[in-house]
């Protein structure tokens, strides 16, 4: 991996805060974007503007062909096996939004369990809680053994015929800890259970493969991926997609419309309802390829060395406290840390000043955090484009920041 | 390359001091008024007690709170700045204080009302903290809201 060559790709790496190169670490929140990307969208905008799936227009031909280019190209990505099982969305929010409204309200029934980590972040559980209020089922929490993992063995015990469905995180975004997906995707096998995935910081940061996690659902945002904001993506099995009614009615999702009623349009597009964000789902397909031109396997490689770099710095810190995982098997490029006495929001102002961007605060994982006894946290999260180098930097303002507050 | 000398500018002296050492932190007993806040952004949490006498002057206050060194000095101070005064003039420090956040004109008069929470001015220039700032604020809004 040429560090130097990608860094060069992301312009806003030149930006100056305060004065200061930018370092920014606040990747897990959202990621940078890549100069292919932010031409791609250029490029749409200024050559070939148009709505989709209508036109018999050149330009129309040309922005359907690309969007759904692009598609295939997510499709790959995450090997999964049709182009009809990529469904666009905002981000992984309204993704898993879709699953709890369209199939969760048809098929969880009064006694139902579903079962979720105490790892999730909050778009991961909001949805469930109110699908398990509204249908009367009930929400649980996979156990954690003592050492913090998911305890698998009580978990296999707690299954039976009412559990309904499974959503687990792939990778904490507070933690960075890995979850053992796979494991939990077999034992699902044993129930009738339909299994979720929230892949939004595995997916920009891992190879990510369907087929072998052998979900139903798959969730993740673009932007967190080197791709724009504003777009998603639920992948679905093709039997369980087909089986679900629309999440939204209007345009572009249907096949036949009369006065009186009608007939929904076949997937993707059953979901897709309305003109979609055209723009910048052919940008995440520019970031797919991006990304697939360094090889996930370096990208992943690349985030555990710096995460471990960060991880190791931190041990020789007296007031400092990694929250969570601390086996470099187990852990990708999120560390997230308290001091005994300086706030999260005071260490990041902190930073602020010399540049550096850490994400301050819950993290929107609120009961994650609160069950270190803290009511905030700092997170560093890294990408392909952080050095070693930076780190040092990070680490010598942040004793800097800590020197100011004692 | 800058420093931290132009945080002095939110971290003023007063705040750090207030930080570490919070005034109006002991509980009221008695008859009082009581209100949590909370920042859901950060986490900062600030519960506010206020004791109000009959002719509805701020007898008694304490504010208690886990947070940043912005939200729990602010807290600290608006003890000081409003102890003894009444309901309305409370009101207006708060309206004042708001005010002097927003980068707004404030009339002499008004700026003396603030007292020494005037140390929080220099959060102005950094807007995502003013959150914090008036967090304890917010909460006593609530509970002179009831009167």
């Amino acid at each position: 991996m040429d560090l130097e060559r990608i860094r060069k790709d992301f312009p806003i790496l030149e930006t100056k805060i305060n004065g200061n190169n930018l370092i920014y670490l606040d990747n897990a929140a959202t990621s940078q974007k890549p100069k292919s990307v932010i031409n791609s969208l250029v490029d749409y905008y200024e050559k070939y503007n148009s709505n989709v799936h209508r036109g018999v227009h050149s330009l129309s031909v040309k922005a359907t062909d690309e969007y759904e280019k692009s598609r295939s190209k997510v499709r790959e990505f995450i090997n999964a096996d049709r182009d009809e099982e990529i469904i666009y969305t905002r981000n992984a929010s309204e993704s898993l939004n879709i699953i709890a409204h369209s199939w969760g309200s048809k098929n969880i029934n009064k006694g139902d369990d579903i079962f979720i980590t105490p790892f999730e972040h909050h778009s991961n559980i909001v949805p469930w809680q109110e699908l398990c209020k509204n249908n009367k089922a009930n929400l649980k929490y996979i156990p954690l053994t003592e050492s913090g993992d998911v305890d698998l063995n009580k978990f296999k015990s707690m299954i039976s015929a009412k559990t309904k469905l499974i959503s687990v995180t792939h990778m904490s975004n507070v933690l960075g800890t890995v979850l053992p997906v796979k494991e939990i995707m077999d034992m699902a096998k044993s129930t009738s259970a339909v299994t979720v995935i929230d892949a939004c910081q595995s997916v920009p940061h891992m190879p990510v493969d369907v087929k072998d996690l052998d979900c139903d659902f798959l969730c993740f945002s673009g932007h967190k991926m080197l791709g724009p904001t504003g777009i998603g993506v639920l992948y679905g099995r093709f039997d369980i997609l087909s089986e679900m009614p629309p999440f939204l009615f209007g345009g572009d999702m249907i096949s036949e419309v009369t006065y009186e009623d009608a007939k929904w349009n076949d997937l993707p597009y059953k979901f897709e309802a309305g003109t979609p964000n055209i723009a910048d789902a052919i940008g995440l397909g520019v970031a797919c390829d991006y990304l697939k031109s360094i090889g996930m396997k370096n990208v992943w490689n690349h985030e555990v060395e710096i995460g471990e770099y960060i991880f190791n710095k931190f041990k020789s810190l007296d007031n400092f406290e990694i929250l969570g995982e601390k086996s470099k098997e187990k852990r990708g490029g999120v560390v997230s840390f308290s001091h005994n006495k300086i706030h999260p929001h005071d260490i990041g102002s902190g930073l602020d000043r010399f540049g550096i961007a850490i994400r301050t605060g819950h993290h929107c994982a609120m009961p994650l955090v609160r069950s270190y006894g803290i009511v905030a946290a700092s997170r560093a999260s890294v990408y392909i484009y952080n050095t070693k180098k930076e780190i040092d930097i990070f680490i010598d303002h942040l004793l800097e920041v800590e020197e100011y507050f004692k | 390359m800058s420093d931290l000398s132009d945080f002095d500018d939110m971290y003023q002296e007063v705040i750090i001091d207030h930080y570490k050492n919070p005034r109006n932190s002991k509980k009221l007993s008695g008859r009082y008024d009581e209100t949590k806040a909370h920042n859901p952004f950060c986490g900062d949490e600030i519960e506010l007690q206020l004791m109000i006498s009959d002719d509805g002057i701020i007898e008694g206050i304490s504010v208690i709170g886990r947070g940043c060194a912005i939200s729990q000095s602010s807290g600290s101070l608006m003890g000081d700045s409003i102890r003894g005064k009444s309901i309305k003039e409370a009101r207006n420090i708060n309206l004042n204080i708001r005010s002097m956040l927003k980068d707004e004109e404030l009339s002499d008069g008004d700026l003396d009302s603030i007292g020494d929470s005037y140390a929080i001015e220099g959060v102005k220039k950094f807007p995502v903290r003013i959150k914090c700032a008036l967090l304890s604020w917010s909460a006593l809004n609530e509970i002179l809201n009831k009167y």
